[in-house]
């Protein structure tokens, strides 16, 4: 298992698979490291040299904004919208969707789970 | 798609005037505005404007951090005030 960016990088998956393990890492940052440093993009992480290691680990530290960096990044982006008082800034305040989608129905992932309202009336039947 | 480089910021040509015109004589006046969809650019910054949302100007102070947004960013066009019998919220 080795240790890159603060996370372990599991050995029994392919690499191009085990480095999306990173946060900040996806499929294609993965295989654009793998490439650069002449990986096989099958081949697992435990059959990696410790040079090769070393030189995945120094790539994805050094040249890329990954976990616990890009977090806060994204965490002071939304800040600053909520704090400068824009339309998206309002939605991320009260959790609904940024992006124009409806929230009629659906929205889930930002509203969370269905609350229950007392009242409410139930669509007619027939 | 966003907008050519080529063409710059949209900034409707009379609103930019109103601004050109407070930042040479170093006034500040509030520049009531309809032009929602004017980007702001820095040339903005430490003016108010009163931009419409339909109804009323909302004063929206523009400060640097507002630099690319546009104007009816700042003021809602619409108003929740909550679903009837819900006293929770805010």
């Amino acid at each position: 298992m080795p240790r890159i960016a603060g996370v372990d990088v599991p050995n029994n998956k392919r690499a191009e698979v085990a480095l999306t393990s990173i946060y900040g890492v996806g499929r294609s940052r993965a295989k654009e490291v793998l490439e650069r440093v002449g990986l096989d993009p099958s081949g697992h992480p435990d059959s990696w040299s410790e040079d090769q290691t070393k030189k995945v680990r120094r790539m994805i530290e050094d040249e890329y904004l990954v976990e616990g960096q890009l977090r806060t990044d994204v965490q002071m982006n939304i800040k600053r919208l909520m704090d400068i008082g824009c339309y998206r800034g309002l939605r991320h305040r009260r959790g609904l969707p940024v992006r124009g989608q409806r929230t009629q129905t659906n929205a889930r992932t930002r509203k969370g789970r269905k609350r229950t309202v007392a009242g409410k009336k139930k669509a007619p039947r027939k | 798609m966003a907008r050519s480089l080529k063409k710059g910021p949209y900034v409707y040509y009379k609103l930019q005037r109103k601004v050109d015109e407070l930042n040479q004589t170093g006034k500040k006046k509030v520049v009531k505005t309809w032009s929602r969809a004017s980007m702001i650019t820095p040339d903005f910054v430490g003016h108010t404007f009163a931009v419409h949302n339909g109804k009323q100007f909302i004063p929206v102070y523009v400060t640097e951090n507002m630099v690319g947004h546009r104007l009816g960013e700042f003021a809602p066009t619409r108003s929740f005030r909550g679903h009837a019998g819900s006293a929770v919220k805010r």
